[in-house]
């Protein structure tokens, strides 16, 4: 009898980093635990949830599941923690799984804890901690009422293992019952980009009104495809219309956790600064030395951004070629 | 058709943060209140829905909290141009679940509802989970994160686009009613006119008391405790000499030092 329960998300059966996370935190517990995967391709998963130790697979390829679909995924989950009432269910903090939990947990009469960034995870004692006001505090999570614990972790808060080879997990079939659903996926269109999304990526260079227009944000581009990174932007020239919402990091964009966060141009309203103060590193590039940025910044260069940010493109071209 | 959106009014973006000497929750004392950023553009969406049927539907705002202050949010979406005010006036300390519980009790002894909109999650303890578990509720679909809204012409169902990872939309197609969350970008909210304020101070806001909906303590599901604030960062420091001087120094600092490339 399993007593954690690990929803792996993957693309056509290949699975997501934030997902072997999960599963090492569910080795690392010492409980025996399961793995759910549901979607075309879902049952290759098999063999990295066998390699962390996870007994058996939840799984279903059924056509209703194919792709997302929050009603068709809501109902095959729910099954699932109903049937198995495990004492722990993890998962990440992706869109996908923000929309799917609440009502999987609504359904089930389970509490859910969004966005957590620390689990201690004992056998089945779990201590969650998560952040509001997107980082100004943050709180410890009490479950009450609750069979099964439904925590999503945020990506990259914890530490990913590779699993061992050789072992699979027992594959075993979801029976799907007949579903009437009101919603119908009709289909997905890409953004502009297949870049790495900002809650996910590793170096972030991000840009405000110290750049003076929207054509300057390719200087913020170049930069970031040298470091491998992706673009953030500031409130202010987000509601200028200078660049779309998605790249908005603060209290009413993107909380953002990277390596290497490198702000442009940015003074650093306390909205935005709680969106990126959890950052490893902060660059803070801007001509006010008074800038309230500079008091979360690592390394402060006081200067105008359009003059410095060639510069540095070319000296990290330099040194990473 | 009744158009319901549910508000939340949150301590405004600029705030600072303090928390309780005994941990158990933030200052308040100081604070401003505004409507939760999201819920302005549910609000929004919810008088434009109502001002393309023309055909008599209504704009009905809903809100949870305590008496004293959230009116002031409702009074804001009056000012705006919703028809009318509910409250339910309740304790500080609800979850989430306990909280889309009594919003949907609320709902369900409306009639003709199509649509709820919420915005995509509260400012202030970042749940976003009500709308979703509202749904479940009221048996209905739901769609978060949404920046496009639309009604079909035969007034059946609603196609809707929300963001997905990696700046790709899906698009969906919900039965009417539904539960719709509001991303920013999905319509510019209006401000309140001086006539709309004029004539949100006479509204009448009715008031539901929380304990009359029976919701039982046992629907709260999570609570918070031990509130903390970030740990500090220690000094950083300003890079000296020219531009190029300090560029290559902090290209250095960061191989070197911070070891982050």
């Amino acid at each position: 009898m399993s007593q954690i329960l690990v929803f792996l998300e993957h693309k056509s059966g290949q699975i997501k980093k934030s997902s072997l996370e999960l599963l090492t935190a569910a080795k690392n517990s010492g409980a025996p635990f399961d793995a759910i995967a549901l979607g075309a391709g879902a049952k290759a998963l098999a063999e990295v949830a066998g390699g962390f130790g996870a007994q058996s697979l939840f799984v279903s390829e059924a056509d209703v599941l194919k792709t997302y679909n929050p009603e068709a995924y809501t109902q095959a989950v729910a099954l699932v923690v109903k049937d198995k009432k495990p004492a722990v269910l993890l998962a990440t903090a992706s869109l996908t799984c923000k929309d799917l939990f609440p009502r999987v947990g609504a359904k089930t009469g389970n509490g859910v804890a969004t966005d957590c960034t620390t689990l201690k995870l004992t056998g089945t004692d779990a201590q969650v901690r998560r952040p509001l006001f997107a980082g100004k505090a943050s709180v410890e999570v009490e479950f009450k009422n609750s069979s099964t614990k439904i925590i999503l972790m945020r990506p990259n808060a914890l530490e990913a293992q590779q699993p061992a080879a050789g072992k699979s997990a027992t594959v075993s079939e979801i029976t799907v019952p007949p579903m009437d659903l009101k919603t119908i996926v009709k289909n997905v269109v890409q953004g502009a980009s297949a870049k790495v999304d900002l809650t996910e990526a590793k170096v972030i260079v991000s840009g405000g009104r110290g750049l003076k227009g929207p054509e300057n944000f390719k200087l913020l581009e170049e930069l970031a495809t040298v470091l491998g990174g992706s673009v953030g932007a500031s409130r202010a020239v987000v509601d200028a219309g200078w660049v779309p919402h998605d790249m908005q990091v603060g209290q009413t964009g993107k909380t953002v956790s990277p390596s290497l966060y490198i702000a442009c141009g940015i003074s650093g309203a306390i909205q935005h600064l709680a969106g990126m103060s959890s950052s490893k590193v902060i660059v803070a590039i801007n001509k006010d030395k008074d800038a309230p940025i500079f008091q979360k910044a690592t390394y402060g260069i006081v200067g105008d951004a359009l003059e410095i940010l060639p510069l540095l493109t070319a000296e990290f071209k330099k040194l990473l070629q | 058709m009744n158009i319901f959106v549910c508000l939340k009014q949150v301590p405004d973006t600029e705030s600072k943060i303090q928390i309780k000497s005994d941990s158990s929750g933030i200052e308040t004392t100081g604070i401003k209140w505004v409507m939760n950023p999201y819920d302005e553009f549910a609000v929004e969406e919810a008088l434009k829905l109502r001002d393309k049927l023309a055909d008599g539907s209504l704009v009905n705002i809903l809100t949870l909290g305590p008496k004293s202050r959230v009116a002031d949010a409702l009074r804001t979406a009056l000012a705006m141009g919703a028809d009318n005010a509910m409250m339910i006036n309740a304790p500080e300390n609800l979850d989430s679940n306990s909280v889309a519980k009594a919003l949907s009790e609320v709902i369900k002894k409306e009639s003709d509802v199509g649509v709820v909109f919420t915005g995509k999650q509260a400012i202030d303890d970042d749940c976003s989970q009500v709308s979703q578990i509202m749904a479940e509720y009221l048996n209905m679909p739901h769609a978060t994160v949404v920046v496009k809204f639309e009604i079909s012409g035969d007034k059946s169902h609603f196609t809707v686009e929300r963001e997905v990872e990696g700046g790709a939309l899906e698009v969906l197609q919900l039965q009417k009613p539904a539960v719709i969350a509001a991303q920013k970008g999905l319509n510019t909210p209006r401000y309140a006119s001086l006539p709309g304020i004029m004539k949100a101070k006479k509204k009448e806001i009715k008031e539901i008391e929380f304990s009359s909906l029976g919701v039982s303590d046992t629907e709260i599901k999570i609570v918070n405790k031990n509130y903390q604030l970030p740990p500090g960062r220690p000094a950083g420091k300003f890079l000296d000499g020219d531009a190029g001087a300090q560029v290559s120094s902090l290209v250095k600092l960061l191989r070197e030092e911070a070891k982050v490339i």
